[in-house]
Protein backbone atom coordinates (compact mmCIF):
# COMPACT_ATOMS: atom_id res chain seq x y z
CA UNK A 1 0.00 0.00 0.00
CA UNK A 2 2.77 2.26 -0.50
CA UNK A 3 3.15 2.00 -4.23
CA UNK A 4 5.66 -1.04 -4.21
CA UNK A 5 4.12 -3.88 -4.00
CA UNK A 6 1.14 -6.04 -5.89
CA UNK A 7 -1.11 -6.87 -3.10
CA UNK A 8 -3.14 -4.62 -4.49
CA UNK A 9 -3.80 -5.36 -8.39
CA UNK A 10 -7.57 -5.07 -9.45
CA UNK A 11 -8.88 -4.28 -12.67
CA UNK A 12 -9.47 -0.78 -13.25
CA UNK A 13 -11.83 0.78 -16.64
CA UNK A 14 -11.14 -2.60 -18.14
CA UNK A 15 -7.22 -2.23 -17.54
CA UNK A 16 -5.65 -4.85 -15.36
CA UNK A 17 -2.82 -4.97 -12.56
CA UNK A 18 -3.93 -1.55 -11.82
CA UNK A 19 -2.02 -0.76 -8.00
CA UNK A 20 -5.57 0.70 -6.81
CA UNK A 21 -3.59 2.14 -3.75
CA UNK A 22 -2.34 4.97 -5.75
CA UNK A 23 -5.25 4.99 -8.77
CA UNK A 24 -7.58 8.44 -7.68
CA UNK A 25 -11.41 7.41 -7.62
CA UNK A 26 -13.14 9.44 -10.34
CA UNK A 27 -16.55 9.61 -11.84
CA UNK A 28 -17.53 6.48 -12.96
CA UNK A 29 -14.81 4.55 -12.94
CA UNK A 30 -14.98 0.83 -12.69
CA UNK A 31 -12.95 -1.60 -10.10
CA UNK A 32 -13.39 -5.11 -10.29
CA UNK A 33 -11.83 -7.96 -8.55
CA UNK A 34 -9.08 -9.91 -11.07
CA UNK A 35 -9.70 -13.86 -10.79
CA UNK A 36 -6.59 -15.74 -12.91
CA UNK A 37 -4.60 -14.22 -15.21
CA UNK A 38 -5.97 -11.14 -17.05
CA UNK A 39 -6.71 -10.82 -20.64
CA UNK A 40 -4.21 -8.44 -22.54
CA UNK A 41 -5.82 -5.39 -22.82
CA UNK A 42 -6.38 -3.74 -26.00
CA UNK A 43 -4.59 -0.81 -27.46
CA UNK A 44 -6.47 2.33 -26.27
CA UNK A 45 -5.53 5.51 -26.46
CA UNK A 46 -8.31 7.49 -24.19
CA UNK A 47 -6.79 11.05 -25.40
CA UNK A 48 -5.94 12.65 -28.20
CA UNK A 49 -2.34 12.79 -27.68
CA UNK A 50 0.14 10.84 -29.64
CA UNK A 51 0.68 7.34 -27.76
CA UNK A 52 4.80 8.03 -27.84
CA UNK A 53 6.37 10.79 -26.85
CA UNK A 54 10.69 11.39 -27.40
CA UNK A 55 11.85 14.34 -25.48
CA UNK A 56 15.25 15.55 -24.19
CA UNK A 57 16.04 16.68 -20.46
CA UNK A 58 19.09 17.91 -18.68
CA UNK A 59 17.90 16.03 -15.64
CA UNK A 60 15.56 13.23 -15.08
CA UNK A 61 14.39 12.77 -11.38
CA UNK A 62 13.28 9.09 -11.42
CA UNK A 63 10.56 9.17 -8.02
CA UNK A 64 9.77 12.55 -6.41
CA UNK A 65 10.11 11.74 -2.44
CA UNK A 66 11.80 14.11 -0.56
CA UNK A 67 15.02 13.15 -2.13
CA UNK A 68 14.05 13.52 -5.76
CA UNK A 69 12.14 17.30 -5.32
CA UNK A 70 15.01 18.74 -3.53
CA UNK A 71 17.46 17.67 -6.47
CA UNK A 72 14.56 19.04 -8.57
CA UNK A 73 14.34 22.39 -7.01
CA UNK A 74 18.01 22.46 -6.79
CA UNK A 75 18.85 22.03 -10.82
CA UNK A 76 15.78 24.18 -11.70
CA UNK A 77 18.09 26.79 -9.36
CA UNK A 78 21.02 26.59 -11.63
CA UNK A 79 18.93 26.68 -14.89
CA UNK A 80 18.86 22.90 -15.91
CA UNK A 81 15.41 21.78 -17.96
CA UNK A 82 14.33 18.91 -14.96
CA UNK A 83 11.86 15.84 -15.48
CA UNK A 84 10.72 14.78 -12.40
CA UNK A 85 8.82 11.17 -13.43
CA UNK A 86 6.26 10.05 -9.79
CA UNK A 87 4.29 6.52 -9.87
CA UNK A 88 1.88 8.47 -7.24
CA UNK A 89 -0.83 10.79 -8.41
CA UNK A 90 0.61 13.42 -5.67
CA UNK A 91 4.27 14.67 -5.76
CA UNK A 92 5.93 14.34 -2.09
CA UNK A 93 6.39 10.27 -1.70
CA UNK A 94 6.30 9.07 1.81
CA UNK A 95 6.05 12.83 3.22
CA UNK A 96 2.31 12.49 2.36
CA UNK A 97 1.11 10.12 5.07
CA UNK A 98 3.59 11.62 7.75
CA UNK A 99 1.47 13.58 9.90
CA UNK A 100 3.84 13.97 12.91
CA UNK A 101 6.31 16.83 13.31
CA UNK A 102 9.73 16.60 11.95
CA UNK A 103 13.01 16.70 13.77
CA UNK A 104 15.91 18.83 12.41
CA UNK A 105 16.59 22.59 12.14
CA UNK A 106 14.38 25.60 10.88
CA UNK A 107 16.45 25.83 7.76
CA UNK A 108 15.75 21.98 7.47
CA UNK A 109 11.77 22.43 7.19
CA UNK A 110 12.27 20.72 10.81
CA UNK A 111 9.35 21.85 13.24
CA UNK A 112 6.78 21.11 9.65
CA UNK A 113 4.70 18.06 9.84
CA UNK A 114 5.83 15.73 7.03
CA UNK A 115 2.34 16.20 4.61
CA UNK A 116 3.49 20.17 5.50
CA UNK A 117 6.84 19.65 4.14
CA UNK A 118 5.51 17.77 0.61
CA UNK A 119 3.11 20.76 -0.11
CA UNK A 120 5.43 23.38 0.86
CA UNK A 121 8.40 21.32 -2.22
CA UNK A 122 5.54 20.64 -4.39
CA UNK A 123 4.06 24.01 -4.89
CA UNK A 124 7.73 25.68 -5.17
CA UNK A 125 7.94 22.73 -8.29
CA UNK A 126 4.73 24.09 -9.61
CA UNK A 127 6.26 27.64 -9.42
CA UNK A 128 9.11 26.59 -11.82
CA UNK A 129 8.67 26.53 -15.88
CA UNK A 130 11.89 24.56 -16.29
CA UNK A 131 10.53 21.77 -14.36
CA UNK A 132 8.21 19.04 -16.07
CA UNK A 133 6.19 16.65 -13.88
CA UNK A 134 5.01 13.33 -15.07
CA UNK A 135 2.52 11.51 -12.61
CA UNK A 136 1.37 8.14 -12.53
CA UNK A 137 4.30 7.15 -14.63
CA UNK A 138 6.99 5.04 -14.38
CA UNK A 139 10.49 4.34 -15.35
CA UNK A 140 11.21 1.08 -16.99
CA UNK A 141 14.65 1.30 -17.89
CA UNK A 142 17.94 2.43 -18.51
CA UNK A 143 19.23 2.03 -22.39
CA UNK A 144 22.51 2.99 -23.97
CA UNK A 145 23.45 6.33 -24.68
CA UNK A 146 21.20 7.84 -22.14
CA UNK A 147 17.64 6.66 -23.22
CA UNK A 148 15.41 5.99 -20.36
CA UNK A 149 11.70 4.71 -21.25
CA UNK A 150 8.99 5.52 -19.40
CA UNK A 151 5.36 4.40 -19.41
CA UNK A 152 1.94 6.10 -18.06
CA UNK A 153 -1.52 4.97 -18.63
CA UNK A 154 -1.82 5.78 -21.83
CA UNK A 155 1.79 6.96 -23.26
CA UNK A 156 4.83 5.22 -23.58
CA UNK A 157 8.33 8.23 -23.38
CA UNK A 158 11.28 7.80 -24.84
CA UNK A 159 13.71 10.35 -22.94
CA UNK A 160 17.38 11.20 -23.44
CA UNK A 161 18.84 12.78 -20.27
CA UNK A 162 22.17 14.10 -19.83
CA UNK A 163 22.01 13.18 -15.95
CA UNK A 164 19.62 10.84 -14.04
CA UNK A 165 19.11 11.26 -10.36
CA UNK A 166 17.09 7.83 -9.08
CA UNK A 167 15.64 8.69 -6.06
CA UNK A 168 13.12 5.25 -5.79
CA UNK A 169 12.80 5.02 -2.28
CA UNK A 170 12.27 1.54 -0.20
CA UNK A 171 9.96 -0.97 -0.07
CA UNK A 172 8.65 -2.82 3.82
CA UNK A 173 9.98 -5.55 4.52
CA UNK A 174 7.53 -8.72 5.36
CA UNK A 175 8.05 -11.49 7.79
CA UNK A 176 7.03 -15.16 7.71
CA UNK A 177 4.58 -16.64 9.73
CA UNK A 178 1.16 -18.49 9.78
CA UNK A 179 -1.25 -16.88 8.84
CA UNK A 180 0.82 -13.31 7.01
CA UNK A 181 -1.56 -13.68 4.44
CA UNK A 182 -4.83 -13.13 6.01
CA UNK A 183 -6.82 -9.60 5.36
CA UNK A 184 -6.34 -7.43 8.26
CA UNK A 185 -2.48 -7.86 7.54
CA UNK A 186 -0.01 -4.86 5.95
CA UNK A 187 2.95 -3.07 6.46
CA UNK A 188 2.71 -0.20 8.40
CA UNK A 189 3.20 2.45 5.70
CA UNK A 190 0.18 0.47 4.10
CA UNK A 191 -1.84 1.35 7.36
CA UNK A 192 -0.64 4.96 6.78
CA UNK A 193 -1.69 5.83 3.27
CA UNK A 194 -5.00 4.25 4.01
CA UNK A 195 -5.55 6.10 7.13
CA UNK A 196 -3.55 9.27 6.47
CA UNK A 197 -3.75 9.86 2.96
CA UNK A 198 -6.92 8.60 2.36
CA UNK A 199 -9.16 8.81 5.72
CA UNK A 200 -10.26 5.60 6.47
CA UNK A 201 -9.60 3.72 9.73
CA UNK A 202 -7.75 0.05 8.96
CA UNK A 203 -8.58 -1.34 11.88
CA UNK A 204 -10.14 -1.09 15.98
CA UNK A 205 -7.81 -3.14 17.96
CA UNK A 206 -4.00 -3.59 16.31
CA UNK A 207 -0.89 -5.32 17.29
CA UNK A 208 2.27 -3.62 15.46
CA UNK A 209 5.00 -5.59 15.47
CA UNK A 210 8.62 -3.89 15.27
CA UNK A 211 9.41 -0.87 17.52
CA UNK A 212 11.65 1.37 15.37
CA UNK A 213 10.32 4.76 14.68
CA UNK A 214 7.62 3.97 11.67
CA UNK A 215 6.34 1.08 14.37
CA UNK A 216 5.94 3.90 17.00
CA UNK A 217 4.75 6.71 14.73
CA UNK A 218 1.94 4.61 13.08
CA UNK A 219 0.73 3.53 17.04
CA UNK A 220 0.56 7.15 17.73
CA UNK A 221 -1.24 8.07 14.77
CA UNK A 222 -3.48 4.99 15.10
CA UNK A 223 -4.77 6.15 18.48
CA UNK A 224 -5.05 9.62 17.46
CA UNK A 225 -7.88 8.11 14.41
CA UNK A 226 -9.03 6.33 17.55
CA UNK A 227 -8.05 2.65 16.98
CA UNK A 228 -6.73 0.91 20.00
CA UNK A 229 -3.75 -0.35 20.28
CA UNK A 230 -3.43 -3.65 21.97
CA UNK A 231 0.86 -3.66 21.90
CA UNK A 232 4.21 -3.01 20.09
CA UNK A 233 6.17 -6.28 20.14
CA UNK A 234 9.92 -5.29 19.66
CA UNK A 235 12.18 -9.12 19.70
CA UNK A 236 15.13 -6.94 20.93
CA UNK A 237 15.99 -6.29 24.93
CA UNK A 238 15.58 -2.57 23.70
CA UNK A 239 13.33 -0.21 21.68
CA UNK A 240 14.18 0.35 18.45
CA UNK A 241 12.81 3.59 17.48
CA UNK A 242 13.48 7.30 19.55
CA UNK A 243 12.65 7.34 23.15
CA UNK A 244 10.36 10.37 22.61
CA UNK A 245 8.57 8.31 19.95
CA UNK A 246 8.22 5.70 22.58
CA UNK A 247 6.96 8.18 25.25
CA UNK A 248 4.36 9.38 23.23
CA UNK A 249 2.69 6.00 23.08
CA UNK A 250 3.29 4.68 26.48
CA UNK A 251 1.61 8.23 27.80
CA UNK A 252 -1.62 6.63 26.16
CA UNK A 253 -1.01 2.69 27.93
CA UNK A 254 -0.17 1.48 24.75
CA UNK A 255 2.56 -1.37 26.13
CA UNK A 256 5.88 -1.95 24.31
CA UNK A 257 7.14 -5.60 24.81
CA UNK A 258 10.33 -6.23 24.07
CA UNK A 259 12.29 -9.71 23.81
CA UNK A 260 8.80 -10.61 21.76
CA UNK A 261 7.54 -11.46 18.13
CA UNK A 262 4.35 -12.70 16.78
CA UNK A 263 4.22 -16.52 16.60
CA UNK A 264 1.04 -16.52 14.07
CA UNK A 265 -2.09 -14.61 12.87
CA UNK A 266 -5.74 -16.60 13.11
CA UNK A 267 -9.22 -15.46 11.72
CA UNK A 268 -11.95 -16.29 9.48
CA UNK A 269 -11.43 -14.70 6.26
CA UNK A 270 -9.70 -12.29 8.20
CA UNK A 271 -7.26 -11.31 11.22
CA UNK A 272 -9.20 -11.96 14.53
CA UNK A 273 -6.56 -12.41 16.74
CA UNK A 274 -2.38 -13.39 17.07
CA UNK A 275 -0.48 -15.29 19.14
CA UNK A 276 2.25 -13.79 20.53
CA UNK A 277 5.59 -15.18 21.92
CA UNK A 278 8.79 -14.32 24.38
CA UNK A 279 12.04 -15.04 23.25
CA UNK A 280 15.47 -15.98 24.31
CA UNK A 281 18.73 -14.72 23.87
CA UNK A 282 19.20 -16.05 21.33
CA UNK A 283 15.67 -14.98 19.42
CA UNK A 284 14.03 -18.63 19.62
CA UNK A 285 10.70 -18.76 21.06
CA UNK A 286 10.42 -19.52 24.66
CA UNK A 287 8.01 -22.47 24.68
CA UNK A 288 4.98 -22.12 26.95
CA UNK A 289 5.24 -17.95 27.13
CA UNK A 290 2.46 -17.92 24.17
CA UNK A 291 -0.13 -15.45 24.93
CA UNK A 292 -3.29 -14.91 22.66
CA UNK A 293 -4.40 -11.12 21.83
CA UNK A 294 -7.41 -9.98 19.94
CA UNK A 295 -7.31 -7.80 17.69
CA UNK A 296 -8.47 -7.10 13.59
CA UNK A 297 -5.19 -5.25 12.50
CA UNK A 298 -1.77 -6.70 12.38
CA UNK A 299 1.03 -4.03 11.08
CA UNK A 300 4.17 -4.98 10.23
CA UNK A 301 6.91 -2.39 11.38
CA UNK A 302 10.20 -4.41 10.89
CA UNK A 303 12.31 -2.21 8.12
CA UNK A 304 12.66 -1.18 4.82
CA UNK A 305 14.62 -2.23 1.85
CA UNK A 306 16.16 0.01 -0.62
CA UNK A 307 14.05 0.03 -4.36
CA UNK A 308 17.06 -0.12 -6.50
CA UNK A 309 16.11 -2.40 -9.32
CA UNK A 310 16.55 0.85 -11.95
CA UNK A 311 20.29 0.06 -10.91
CA UNK A 312 20.73 -3.51 -10.78
CA UNK A 313 18.85 -3.72 -14.33
CA UNK A 314 20.86 -1.20 -15.83
CA UNK A 315 24.20 -2.72 -14.35
CA UNK A 316 25.74 -0.13 -11.82
CA UNK A 317 27.57 -2.05 -9.49
CA UNK A 318 25.81 -2.66 -6.22
CA UNK A 319 26.66 -3.43 -2.60
CA UNK A 320 24.85 -5.67 -0.09
CA UNK A 321 25.29 -3.54 3.13
CA UNK A 322 23.24 -4.85 6.20
CA UNK A 323 22.71 -1.41 7.79
CA UNK A 324 21.39 0.09 4.74
CA UNK A 325 18.40 -2.73 4.14
CA UNK A 326 20.28 -4.69 1.75
CA UNK A 327 21.13 -3.94 -1.65
CA UNK A 328 22.71 -0.43 -2.56
CA UNK A 329 24.22 0.79 -5.68
CA UNK A 330 28.36 1.90 -5.14
CA UNK A 331 28.53 5.81 -4.81
CA UNK A 332 31.07 8.62 -4.81
CA UNK A 333 30.65 10.94 -1.65
CA UNK A 334 29.37 13.28 -4.94
CA UNK A 335 26.38 10.59 -5.06
CA UNK A 336 26.96 9.71 -8.92
CA UNK A 337 27.00 5.49 -9.13
CA UNK A 338 29.48 3.43 -11.47
CA UNK A 339 27.05 4.69 -14.19
CA UNK A 340 28.51 8.36 -15.09
CA UNK A 341 25.94 10.74 -14.86
CA UNK A 342 23.92 8.38 -12.81
CA UNK A 343 22.95 9.23 -9.04
CA UNK A 344 21.56 7.77 -6.53
CA UNK A 345 19.67 10.22 -3.13
CA UNK A 346 16.72 9.12 -0.68
CA UNK A 347 16.28 5.90 0.56
CA UNK A 348 17.47 4.33 -2.93
CA UNK A 349 20.99 4.85 -1.31
CA UNK A 350 20.16 3.03 2.15
CA UNK A 351 17.50 3.20 4.40
CA UNK A 352 18.06 6.73 6.52
CA UNK A 353 15.45 9.24 6.53
CA UNK A 354 13.69 12.03 5.18
CA UNK A 355 16.17 14.83 6.10
CA UNK A 356 19.22 13.20 4.74
CA UNK A 357 16.99 12.37 1.74
CA UNK A 358 16.85 15.98 1.04
CA UNK A 359 20.10 16.77 1.64
CA UNK A 360 21.65 14.02 -0.42
CA UNK A 361 18.88 15.11 -3.16
CA UNK A 362 20.79 18.79 -3.14
CA UNK A 363 24.22 17.20 -3.25
CA UNK A 364 23.55 15.06 -6.36
CA UNK A 365 21.56 17.32 -8.09
CA UNK A 366 24.50 19.75 -7.51
CA UNK A 367 27.18 17.52 -8.95
CA UNK A 368 24.91 16.70 -12.04
CA UNK A 369 24.68 20.52 -12.44
CA UNK A 370 28.85 20.99 -11.79
CA UNK A 371 28.97 17.62 -14.80
CA UNK A 372 26.80 19.63 -17.12
CA UNK A 373 27.46 23.45 -16.42
CA UNK A 374 31.46 23.52 -15.77
CA UNK A 375 32.55 24.56 -12.32
CA UNK A 376 30.39 27.37 -10.86
CA UNK A 377 31.42 28.17 -7.68
CA UNK A 378 28.43 29.07 -5.94
CA UNK A 379 27.33 25.15 -6.92
CA UNK A 380 31.12 24.24 -5.80
CA UNK A 381 30.92 25.72 -2.16
CA UNK A 382 27.47 25.03 -1.47
CA UNK A 383 28.36 21.14 -2.17
CA UNK A 384 30.99 21.09 -0.31
CA UNK A 385 29.16 23.12 2.91
CA UNK A 386 25.85 20.35 2.71
CA UNK A 387 28.81 17.30 2.57
CA UNK A 388 30.28 18.78 5.44
CA UNK A 389 27.01 19.36 7.34
CA UNK A 390 25.77 16.24 6.20
CA UNK A 391 29.00 14.15 7.64
CA UNK A 392 30.54 16.02 10.23
CA UNK A 393 27.32 17.01 12.10
CA UNK A 394 23.77 15.69 11.34
CA UNK A 395 24.77 11.92 10.34
CA UNK A 396 27.20 12.18 14.02
CA UNK A 397 24.02 12.06 15.95
CA UNK A 398 24.75 8.41 17.98
CA UNK A 399 21.38 7.65 16.80
CA UNK A 400 22.37 7.94 13.07
CA UNK A 401 25.52 5.89 13.89
CA UNK A 402 24.42 2.52 12.16
CA UNK A 403 22.95 4.82 9.07
CA UNK A 404 26.32 6.33 8.90
CA UNK A 405 28.09 3.47 8.89
CA UNK A 406 26.21 1.91 6.33
CA UNK A 407 26.74 4.96 4.16
CA UNK A 408 30.45 5.09 4.67
CA UNK A 409 30.68 2.06 3.59
CA UNK A 410 29.16 2.09 -0.03
CA UNK A 411 30.76 5.10 -0.66
CA UNK A 412 34.08 4.97 -2.59
CA UNK A 413 36.37 7.77 -3.84
CA UNK A 414 36.24 9.18 -7.50
CA UNK A 415 39.09 7.70 -8.15
CA UNK A 416 38.27 4.48 -6.95
CA UNK A 417 35.43 4.42 -8.84
CA UNK A 418 36.94 5.27 -12.22
CA UNK A 419 38.63 2.20 -11.30
CA UNK A 420 36.29 0.07 -10.96
CA UNK A 421 34.41 1.42 -14.04
CA UNK A 422 37.74 0.53 -16.43
CA UNK A 423 37.67 -3.17 -14.33
CA UNK A 424 33.98 -3.72 -14.69
CA UNK A 425 33.65 -2.32 -18.36
CA UNK A 426 32.20 -4.50 -21.11
CA UNK B 1 18.29 0.11 36.87
CA UNK B 2 21.13 1.24 34.61
CA UNK B 3 20.74 4.60 32.98
CA UNK B 4 20.16 3.29 29.97
CA UNK B 5 16.35 1.97 31.19
CA UNK B 6 14.14 4.52 29.32
CA UNK B 7 15.71 2.53 26.25
CA UNK B 8 13.65 -0.44 27.16
CA UNK B 9 10.71 0.81 28.68
CA UNK B 10 9.85 3.70 27.08
CA UNK B 11 9.95 5.89 30.46
CA UNK B 12 12.12 8.24 31.68
CA UNK B 13 12.86 8.51 35.90
CA UNK B 14 13.24 12.07 37.05
CA UNK B 15 17.02 10.55 38.56
CA UNK B 16 17.49 9.73 34.72
CA UNK B 17 16.38 13.15 33.71
CA UNK B 18 17.94 15.13 36.93
CA UNK B 19 21.60 13.29 35.97
CA UNK B 20 21.22 14.85 32.40
CA UNK B 21 20.93 17.89 34.18
CA UNK B 22 16.94 18.50 33.01
CA UNK B 23 15.42 19.03 36.16
CA UNK B 24 15.57 22.77 37.62
CA UNK B 25 16.68 23.26 40.89
CA UNK B 26 14.40 22.96 43.30
CA UNK B 27 14.26 26.82 44.44
CA UNK B 28 13.68 27.62 40.69
CA UNK B 29 11.01 24.83 40.87
CA UNK B 30 8.78 27.01 43.68
CA UNK B 31 9.27 30.28 41.85
CA UNK B 32 7.01 29.92 39.71
CA UNK B 33 6.31 28.22 35.88
CA UNK B 34 9.42 26.01 34.53
CA UNK B 35 9.99 23.77 32.06
CA UNK B 36 10.74 20.18 32.11
CA UNK B 37 12.73 19.12 28.82
CA UNK B 38 12.25 15.29 28.60
CA UNK B 39 14.39 14.49 25.89
CA UNK B 40 17.79 12.28 26.94
CA UNK B 41 19.24 11.28 23.48
CA UNK B 42 21.17 13.32 20.69
CA UNK B 43 18.47 13.41 18.19
CA UNK B 44 19.90 16.33 15.85
CA UNK B 45 16.94 18.40 16.10
CA UNK B 46 17.19 22.40 17.46
CA UNK B 47 13.72 23.85 17.01
CA UNK B 48 13.04 24.77 20.42
CA UNK B 49 16.09 27.02 20.36
CA UNK B 50 14.31 28.73 18.15
CA UNK B 51 10.82 28.42 19.66
CA UNK B 52 11.91 29.99 23.17
CA UNK B 53 10.71 33.98 23.09
CA UNK B 54 13.36 34.39 25.85
CA UNK B 55 16.04 32.88 24.66
CA UNK B 56 16.06 30.43 27.43
CA UNK B 57 17.55 26.98 25.56
CA UNK B 58 21.04 26.23 24.08
CA UNK B 59 21.92 23.65 21.47
CA UNK B 60 25.59 23.91 21.14
CA UNK B 61 25.87 21.66 17.87
CA UNK B 62 22.68 20.29 16.68
CA UNK B 63 23.47 16.58 18.18
CA UNK B 64 23.75 17.88 22.07
CA UNK B 65 21.18 17.68 24.49
CA UNK B 66 19.19 21.33 25.16
CA UNK B 67 20.30 23.40 28.18
CA UNK B 68 18.45 25.56 29.91
CA UNK B 69 18.90 28.56 31.70
CA UNK B 70 16.32 28.56 34.90
CA UNK B 71 16.47 31.93 35.32
CA UNK B 72 15.27 32.96 31.38
CA UNK B 73 12.53 30.21 31.44
CA UNK B 74 9.39 31.49 32.49
CA UNK B 75 7.30 28.68 31.99
CA UNK B 76 5.31 30.53 28.80
CA UNK B 77 4.84 27.00 27.06
CA UNK B 78 5.85 27.76 23.72
CA UNK B 79 8.28 24.96 23.31
CA UNK B 80 6.00 22.77 24.32
CA UNK B 81 4.14 23.91 21.46
CA UNK B 82 6.97 23.12 18.94
CA UNK B 83 8.99 20.48 20.35
CA UNK B 84 8.40 17.55 17.38
CA UNK B 85 9.17 14.85 20.31
CA UNK B 86 6.15 16.32 22.21
CA UNK B 87 9.13 15.94 25.02
CA UNK B 88 8.29 19.28 26.76
CA UNK B 89 6.83 20.00 30.27
CA UNK B 90 5.93 23.18 32.10
CA UNK B 91 5.91 22.77 35.75
CA UNK B 92 4.76 24.62 38.16
CA UNK B 93 4.32 24.53 42.21
CA UNK B 94 4.26 27.96 43.39
CA UNK B 95 1.08 28.11 44.68
CA UNK B 96 -0.01 26.25 47.84
CA UNK B 97 -0.97 22.36 47.54
CA UNK B 98 -1.73 22.89 43.38
CA UNK B 99 0.30 22.20 40.58
CA UNK B 100 -0.11 23.24 37.35
CA UNK B 101 1.22 20.93 34.45
CA UNK B 102 1.25 22.37 30.75
CA UNK B 103 1.49 19.35 28.14
CA UNK B 104 1.14 18.91 24.44
CA UNK B 105 -1.81 17.66 22.87
CA UNK B 106 -3.25 16.15 19.73
CA UNK B 107 -6.05 14.49 19.96
CA UNK B 108 -9.72 15.04 19.88
CA UNK B 109 -11.96 16.65 21.19
CA UNK B 110 -10.20 19.18 22.55
CA UNK B 111 -11.31 20.01 25.94
CA UNK B 112 -12.55 23.36 27.13
CA UNK B 113 -11.49 25.75 29.75
CA UNK B 114 -12.85 24.79 32.97
CA UNK B 115 -12.94 20.85 31.86
CA UNK B 116 -12.60 18.17 33.81
CA UNK B 117 -10.18 15.61 31.97
CA UNK B 118 -8.11 12.89 33.40
CA UNK B 119 -4.51 12.61 34.00
CA UNK B 120 -2.07 10.23 32.49
CA UNK B 121 1.07 9.50 33.92
CA UNK B 122 4.27 8.21 32.00
CA UNK B 123 2.53 4.85 31.58
CA UNK B 124 -0.74 5.77 31.07
CA UNK B 125 -2.12 5.22 34.59
CA UNK B 126 -4.74 7.20 34.97
CA UNK B 127 -4.08 9.48 38.17
CA UNK B 128 -7.21 11.11 38.79
CA UNK B 129 -8.98 14.18 37.31
CA UNK B 130 -7.75 17.47 36.53
CA UNK B 131 -8.88 21.37 35.00
CA UNK B 132 -8.28 22.51 32.46
CA UNK B 133 -7.20 26.29 33.24
CA UNK B 134 -4.94 27.68 30.25
CA UNK B 135 -5.06 26.14 26.27
CA UNK B 136 -3.69 27.51 22.89
CA UNK B 137 -2.48 25.62 19.96
CA UNK B 138 0.15 26.31 17.29
CA UNK B 139 0.06 23.86 14.00
CA UNK B 140 -2.36 21.67 15.65
CA UNK B 141 -0.39 20.91 19.08
CA UNK B 142 -2.77 22.37 21.64
CA UNK B 143 -1.05 22.53 24.60
CA UNK B 144 -2.64 22.27 27.92
CA UNK B 145 -2.71 23.33 31.71
CA UNK B 146 -4.33 21.42 34.27
CA UNK B 147 -4.65 22.29 37.61
CA UNK B 148 -3.71 19.11 39.80
CA UNK B 149 -2.74 18.34 43.51
CA UNK B 150 0.63 18.72 44.28
CA UNK B 151 2.09 15.41 44.08
CA UNK B 152 1.72 14.63 40.80
CA UNK B 153 4.09 17.56 39.58
CA UNK B 154 6.11 15.18 38.36
CA UNK B 155 3.76 12.41 37.35
CA UNK B 156 1.33 13.83 34.88
CA UNK B 157 2.47 13.96 31.17
CA UNK B 158 -0.41 13.52 29.30
CA UNK B 159 -4.37 14.23 29.42
CA UNK B 160 -7.30 12.46 27.61
CA UNK B 161 -10.85 13.61 27.66
CA UNK B 162 -13.34 10.42 28.16
CA UNK B 163 -15.52 10.29 25.33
Amino acid sequence: MIGKCSSCFMKVNGIPNVRTCIEPVRDGIRVERQRGLPEIPPIANETNEAFEETFETDLLVIGGGPAGLTAALTAAEYGLNVTIVNEHFKLGGQLVKQTHKFFGSKELFGGLRGFQIAEHLSNKIVEKSNIKVLLQTVAYGIFRDNWIGLASMNKLYRVKARNVIISTGAAEQYLAFPGNDLPGVMGAGGAQTIMNEYGILPGKEVLVVGSGNVGLIVSYQLLQAGAKVKAILEIMPEIGGWFVHAAKVRRYGVPILTRHTIKDVWGDERVEGATIVRVNEEFQPIPGSERKVSCDLVLLAIGLTPDTRLFAQAGAIMTWIPELGGLVPLRTPYLETSIENVFVAGDSSGIEEATTAMIEGEIAALTAVLKTEGSIRDALERREKLLKFLWDEYRQSPLLARARAGKLKATVSEDEMRKLRTKFSR
Amino acid sequence: MSIQSFRSTGMISIEELRKLKLIPPEERLKKGPVVIVECPEKIPCNICVDACPQNAITIKNINELPEIDWNKCTGCGTCVAYCPGLAIFVVDISKPNKAYVTVPHEFLPVPKLGDEVTVLSRDGTKLGKGKVVKIFERNRTWVITVEVPREFAMEVRAIWVEK
